[in-house]
């Protein structure tokens, strides 16, 4: 890994979560790539059967198997594993009980659908439970297998009762293994290893739940990591000007003069006015992201910029220096 | 592209239900709320069922809160209502037990912990009571016009889903065998079950730990006289959804993924020969100088930076190229989704500067969706 110092140094289990339409996949994403940047080994993980990271990565569905998509900045290697809960039940039913056949059975009996839909306490642990197995498994010589690992997690809505697995499970189990098992995972996700980052726009309701999320978060005793606030426009106009076109009080006269100048000279009476009122839309919502970037107090906060051409590969490299440059990883 | 008609399906009073699905973050609920004002507006008298819990809407429609039961709205104009209401699926899910079940059985059942657990927090419960709601909200024919927003599943396709499997499972194989040897009289009637069942208990017990298994137990046995009608409801609730009265709203963000839940929705909806209506867009980008394109416009900037002069028109040219260059890529993903379904009618909503906070929002968004045509197209 990096020699510089990050925010994160000791930390090995990072969790995204953020509002849906928010971008956490490609945050997650785009953090596992920074972290692996320097040489380090990173599993990213994928709950909830999306299939969000392959199509990220531009490479086939990931099956129930740790695989490497790709390679970041001076030879970091980055992995994907998207869980399946049935395949990870049977897992664990056969890692901690030797019951591999009874999980075979269990399934056609429907038990496991029962367990994993119906129970969602269970399946909650079983889905923290690899990700926490991942976080602790080691070589053979006795280094921890992966540096990292990005949990790209439920969104900001049920992420604490999805990481909060204890409570979870002493609703559905006071005593037995389970139990047991769950207060592992609960170990690992309460300890300074593991903490939680919400991805945020600078609209209302996101941050609202990103407040809301942190709130919540805390009452539980799991670290909140970062607020990522992803999609930022970058400032075109100067303050003035902003204020300006925000209050209606823009030069039309001088709008046109420019246009002209620059040899639009049809119709530069009528965009003259389009561009104003545009500008004075642009003020209003740069006014509304600004107030909702106020209400987020919380440190540290790192800033992705919106990208008009949308979502591929190379972007996502950029998104991971950013990611680096602020010093997330 | 076919348009969507927002105006003759909420018109046609043959119209009963409207359900708007598609993938979280979309604006869903607003779609929803808009649809229900305008709807009202013109005579119809709706009710509106959504599962958000954020306030937003509530306030934007002049309540403090909305719970479980219809509120009416205030400030609709002509002889239509509009009534709103949140799902609450823990106190949905308590009401069905009281009404299935003599008062000492539903006590039993209130207060086992398995059932606490399967109505609070069971992903899928929300699902099947939202179902269920609408369910009854139709049976008491006080509406003529029905709009549901869907839960924000982890995928829009769990809407269908849950209710058949949560009838599956409570009519299912499993629980029939945890119910059998209870009614068969304890441990008499264990000794007919093949060695396949208490391999199954066994491993529950182990992993578990006995107590959920008798919870289950003792939930399934009183819940018995309840269960038969459930999964009949779900059958009917389903069938209810595939009847000509109702009418599918798939929503999407201008976003590949958003637009990917989409299609899968509608060719779900499609194989499953359920009505749908057609597709809204939210949040589209636009402009009223949709002739300046992004590159001319991008052009215009530089010579006037070459130049020296004219800051501000360069500047505002630019954040005119950015507003063009998105509308175009937004564009683009409209029309892969109609090359990929050109039988699904379009509408598209204009991205708006601020949150909706009044009636008058709402009433803004309702009549963009209603409008015909794109001013881009």
């Amino acid at each position: 890994m990096s020699a510089k110092d990050t925010h994160w140094d000791g930390v090995r289990l990072h969790v995204v979560t953020g509002k849906g339409g928010t971008g956490k996949t490609t945050v997650a994403a785009a953090l596992a790539l920074a972290l692996a940047a320097g040489g380090g080994k990173v599993l990213l993980v994928e709950v909830e059967g999306r299939q969000g990271i392959a199509q990220l990565f531009d490479v086939p569905p990931l099956p129930y198997e740790e695989r490497k998509v790709a390679v970041a900045p001076d030879g970091g290697e980055v992995f994907a594993l998207a869980i399946d809960t049935e395949e990870a039940l049977i897992e664990y039913l056969e890692m901690f009980y030797n019951l591999r056949r009874a999980g075979k059975a269990l399934t056609k009996l429907g038990v496991i659908d029962f367990v994993t839909t119906i129970a969602p306490g269970l399946r909650d642990v079983i889905l923290t439970g690899k990700v926490s197995e991942s976080v602790r498994r080691r070589e053979k010589n006795n280094k921890f297998k992966y540096d990292a690992i990005v949990m790209d997690a439920p969104p900001t809505g049920r992420i604490s009762k999805f990481l909060n697995v204890s409570d979870e499970v002493s609703n559905l189990a006071k005593v037995g293994p389970v139990r047991n098992h769950g207060d592992l995972v609960m170990s690992v996700i309460r300890s300074p290893q593991t903490v939680v980052h919400f991805v945020t726009l600078l609209e209302e309701m996101p941050v609202q739940e990103t407040l809301d999320g942190i709130h919540d978060l805390k009452e539980t005793g799991i670290s909140v990591g970062g607020v990522i606030v992803n999609m930022e426009r970058p400032a075109v106009l100067t303050p003035e000007d902003l204020a300006a076109a925000g209050r209606g009080e823009l030069d039309q006269d001088e709008i046109v003069r420019g246009l002209k100048a620059s040899g639009l000279e049809q119709n530069a009476g009528e965009y003259a006015a389009v561009l104003a009122a545009e500008a004075a839309e642009h003020a209003q919502r740069t006014a509304l992201e600004q107030r909702e970037k106020a209400r987020i107090t919380h440190e540290p906060r790192y800033d992705l910029p919106f990208l008009p051409d949308g979502m591929d590969l190379a972007c996502l490299y950029d998104l991971a220096q950013a990611l680096r440059d602020q010093g997330a990883a | 592209m076919k348009k969507l008609d927002i105006d003759a399906l909420i018109d046609d009073r043959r119209t009963r239900i409207i359900v708007c699905c598609g993938a979280g973050g979309v604006g869903k609920t607003t779609t929803a709320a808009s649809l229900g004002l305008r709807a009202a507006d013109r005579g119809r008298d709706v009710v509106v069922l959504t599962v958000d819990p954020a306030r937003r809407l509530a306030q934007s429609m002049g309540l403090s809160e909305l719970d479980n039961s219809p509120r009416k709205i205030e400030g609709v104009r002509g002889d239509g209502e509009l009534h709103a209401m949140m799902l609450d699926m823990k106190r949905t899910f308590d009401e069905i037990i009281e009404a299935h079940s003599d008062p000492d059985r539903a006590k039993l059942i209130l207060a086992n912990p398995f059932y606490q657990s399967l109505s609070s927090s069971f992903s899928g419960t929300q699902e099947y009571m939202a179902m269920e709601k609408l369910g009854q909200l139709h049976r008491s024919n006080a509406w003529d016009l029905i709009i549901v927003d869907t839960p924000p599943s982890r995928n829009a396709l769990d809407f269908l889903d849950a209710p058949e499997r949560m009838g599956r499972f409570l009519d299912g194989r499993f629980i029939r065998l945890l119910l059998a040897p209870a009614k068969a009289g304890g441990r008499l009637g264990m000794k007919v079950f093949s060695a396949g069942f208490s391999m199954v208990t066994n491993t529950i017990t182990k992993v578990l730990g006995g107590q959920l298994l008798k919870d289950v137990s003792t939930f399934v046995t009183a819940f018995d006289t309840v269960f038969g009608g459930f999964r009949e409801r779900a059958e009917k609730t389903y069938e209810l959804l595939k009847s000509p009265g109702t009418a599918f709203l798939v929503i999407a963000a201008p976003e590949p993924d958003a637009l990917r839940e989409a299609s899968y929705f509608v060719d779900r909806l499609k194989s499953e020969r359920m009505p749908l209506a057609g597709l809204v867009v939210n949040r589209m980008a636009q402009s009223s100088a949709s002739g300046l394109s992004s590159a001319r416009s991008l052009a215009a900037a530089e010579t006037l930076d070459e130049r020296g002069d004219h800051p501000l028109t360069a500047s505002l040219l630019r954040l005119h190229a950015e507003r063009m260059q998105l509308a175009a890529r937004q564009e683009r993903l409209r029309g892969h989704f109609a090359s990929a379904n050109p039988t699904v009618p379009v509408t598209t909503v204009p991205v708006q500067a601020e949150d909706v906070h009044d009636l008058d929002g709402l009433r803004l968004v309702g009549g963009s969706l209603a409008a015909s045509g794109h001013p881009a197209a």
